[in-house]
């Protein structure tokens, strides 16, 4: 019953996705003069050369990051969104810390990365509590959190971590000695790559293999029945919400000292509304975020690509996400088929 | 500190709160509606931002800004109608849906902006129109308010003679407290949530036209920019109350008119941004603690 589930779950999203890109087509053939050339460079662009290809795999490490802390959340059913936030604190706390601290020989970077990772936890941890302790709803609170961290954030980069010298509103140079190397010469390949492929596969470990991890997956999936065996609810939902924080606030943190050489976010950059994209794509298996977040950064590279290229503006891709997740998520679109061939399984058995 | 109190407690200061306020009183009263009927819609933003484009377009294209204002409400109302088919149909999980929704408008807008106009930002190459304010005898603070605010606090009354004393508002109450309940007794959950929804699109469509054809008068890339969220805590906190929620979304709106004054006075405006949402925080927090403890009493 199990891998026919899975089975169903892999061909939903597959259908989906084929429905998406069948719908991207059509659009392109209405709105576009060149319809041939935009499809091609949607399509086939990204692997052209080996700067395209470069930056598929720079965004998917940005995807990987919160794609996997917005599953390890699902796992425990609760959505909570203030990822967005947290990526956003997390990059802001570490760029802001590692450019205007001169702590002496590797300090400062401690210092930095672990107040990324701290202000992602935080900004999770707070509907997370909210959530346990009180039983309010992690949605609204965490929808409100983004806004609290977004402010709170320029804040502090107006106020504190601001370079006045500077033209626009950002920190000072983030030292090099500090940015995260590149790991493959004649791209923007970081360190943060490898970083984030560890994390999955400990992840995914601690999920499936440990108690604790079993406890969330059985939070998620049925509340009532976890509290009779014997699962704090409480805590174990909190727990979710903070590893997600922590994910994430290490993802803001990879993605300044990976890509930029200051911080100059002045809204939310989004990526936590790509990691719920992301989670779903990967049926909220941290195993397959990897696989999920290169599929969303090749369409995305590809729709920039093509918009630089023809008339068409890269903003279809944003249309063909919604699809996707409603598509994705219509349980009942396909749940028709899977009770028919369970009819037919069954009566076969008989 | 004297000088802050008289910005507070000027008339124009009253006036520029119902102004910014309008957009998260047409929103609230949408969350109401579809979350009294058990249907949270995280959409509204989505559905917001639709209606503000279609709005500008509409009324470039026919000269008229009612037509415009027509159009912007019936498209909101399209897409909330998708919403309903996918979450009541489809069974798509309702926050996801909602997210979706968001994440359409938000490509959509910007897409359709580009095709027409070639630009992606904002939409001052069309001639479109803007709402009439209403001149209302000179008296102040009411005066030259648009004719959108004026329904948009109109529109309170009639949500809570809608919800508390037709039929169609007893069913959406009831569906939302008991749908099991209400389904024995030969109700149908799926239209009563899908009207409800419907209601939401509306509400959401004049909310989103306003701030393209009253607030401002042009489309601006994302120009919703959080007011559909807004709404839905106002929501929560005014705990379903058409009236009690209104207070709390005119408090939204004083913070924001407040935060574009304070310039002034060395508080640092990012910080005045941040209070109404930590209040909401914190007020949803108090709310959920007090029904946990009359739960376990």
């Amino acid at each position: 019953m199990e891998k026919r589930n899975n089975f169903f779950q892999v061909a939903t999203t597959l259908i989906a996705v084929t429905i998406s890109l069948l719908l991207a087509c059509i659009i392109i053939l209405f709105v576009s003069a060149e319809p041939m050339n935009a499809i091609s460079t949607l399509l086939f662009g990204p692997i052209r050369s080996l700067r395209n290809f470069g930056n598929i795999i720079e965004l998917m490490t940005t995807f990987m990051f919160t794609g996997l802390a917005i599953s390890i959340m699902f796992q425990a059913g609760q959505f909570n969104v203030s990822v967005e936030g947290a990526f956003f604190l997390g990059g802001l706390i570490s760029g802001g810390l590692i450019s205007t601290l001169t702590l002496p020989g590797p300090i400062t970077f401690i210092v930095a990365v672990t107040g990324g990772v701290l202000a992602g936890a935080i900004v999770t941890s707070i509907p997370g509590v909210l959530k346990a302790k009180f039983g309010a709803s992690e949605l609204v609170s965490s929808l409100m959190m983004n806004y609290v961290a977004l402010y709170f954030g320029l804040f502090l980069l107006n106020n504190v971590f601001r370079d006045h010298s500077f033209g626009m509103l950002a920190t000072h140079k983030i030292p090099k000695k500090y940015k995260l190397p590149v790991i493959v010469p004649g791209t923007r390949i970081h360190l943060g790559f490898i970083l984030v492929v560890i994390l999955i596969i400990v992840v995914t470990l601690f999920l499936f293999r440990t108690k604790t991890g079993y406890q969330i997956r059985s939070v998620g999936e049925n509340t009532t029945f976890s509290k009779y065996t014997g699962v704090k609810i409480g805590k174990t939902v909190f727990l979710a919400q903070l590893l997600g924080g922590i994910i994430a606030g290490l993802g803001g943190t990879s993605e300044i000292l990976g890509m930029y050489s200051r911080f100059q976010w002045t809204s939310l950059p989004q990526y936590g509304w790509d990691g719920v994209i992301v989670a779903l794509l990967a049926g909220e298996k941290p195993q397959n975020v990897p696989l999920a977040a290169f599929f969303l950064a090749y369409l995305r590279i590809g729709s920039d690509l093509m918009a630089r290229a023809t008339d068409v503006p890269t903003e279809l891709i944003i249309i063909i996400q919604a699809v996707i997740i409603l598509l994705v998520t219509a349980s009942a679109l396909l749940s028709k088929f899977k009770q028919r061939s369970t009819v037919k399984e069954v009566i076969g058995d008989a | 500190m004297l000088e802050f109190l008289k910005i507070i407690f000027s008339l124009e200061f009253l006036g520029a709160v119902l102004r910014v306020s309008t957009p998260i009183v047409f929103a609230t009263m949408a969350a109401l509606i579809s979350n009294r009927a058990g249907v949270q819609n995280i959409g509204i933003e989505g559905l917001m931002l639709i209606a503000s484009l279609v709005g500008v377009v509409g009324s470039a294209f026919t000269e008229s800004a009612w037509l415009g204002l027509l159009f912007a409400v019936v498209s909101s109302v399209l897409l909330s109608w998708l919403f309903s088919v996918f979450v009541l149909k489809f069974k798509t999980n309702i926050v996801l849906a909602g997210i979706a929704i968001n994440l359409l408008a938000s490509g959509l807008t910007v897409f359709i902006l580009y095709i027409l106009t070639g630009d992606k930002g904002v939409s001052s190459g069309l001639a479109s129109k803007t709402l009439p304010v209403i001149p209302f005898f000179n008296i102040p603070v009411l005066s030259g308010q648009n004719v959108l605010t004026w329904m948009a606090f109109i529109s309170v009354p009639l949500v809570s003679t809608f919800l508390y004393k037709t039929k169609t508002g007893t069913y959406i109450r009831a569906v939302g407290e008991h749908g099991d309940a209400i389904a024995t007794a030969g109700v149908s959950v799926y239209k009563t949530q899908r009207t409800a929804l419907l209601l939401c699109g509306v509400f959401s469509g004049l909310g989103g036209a306003y701030m393209s054809m009253g607030y401002l008068s042009m489309f601006t890339k994302d120009m919703i920019a959080g007011r559909g969220f807004i709404a839905i805590a106002a929501d929560a906190m005014g705990m379903g109350r058409p009236v009690l929620s209104t207070l709390i979304a005119l408090l939204f709106g004083a913070t924001d008119a407040l935060s574009n004054q304070l310039g002034s006075f060395n508080i640092p405006n990012e910080l005045v941004s941040l209070i109404p949402y930590v209040v909401t925080i914190t007020a949803l927090a108090m709310y959920a603690a007090n029904n946990k403890k009359k739960q376990n009493q």
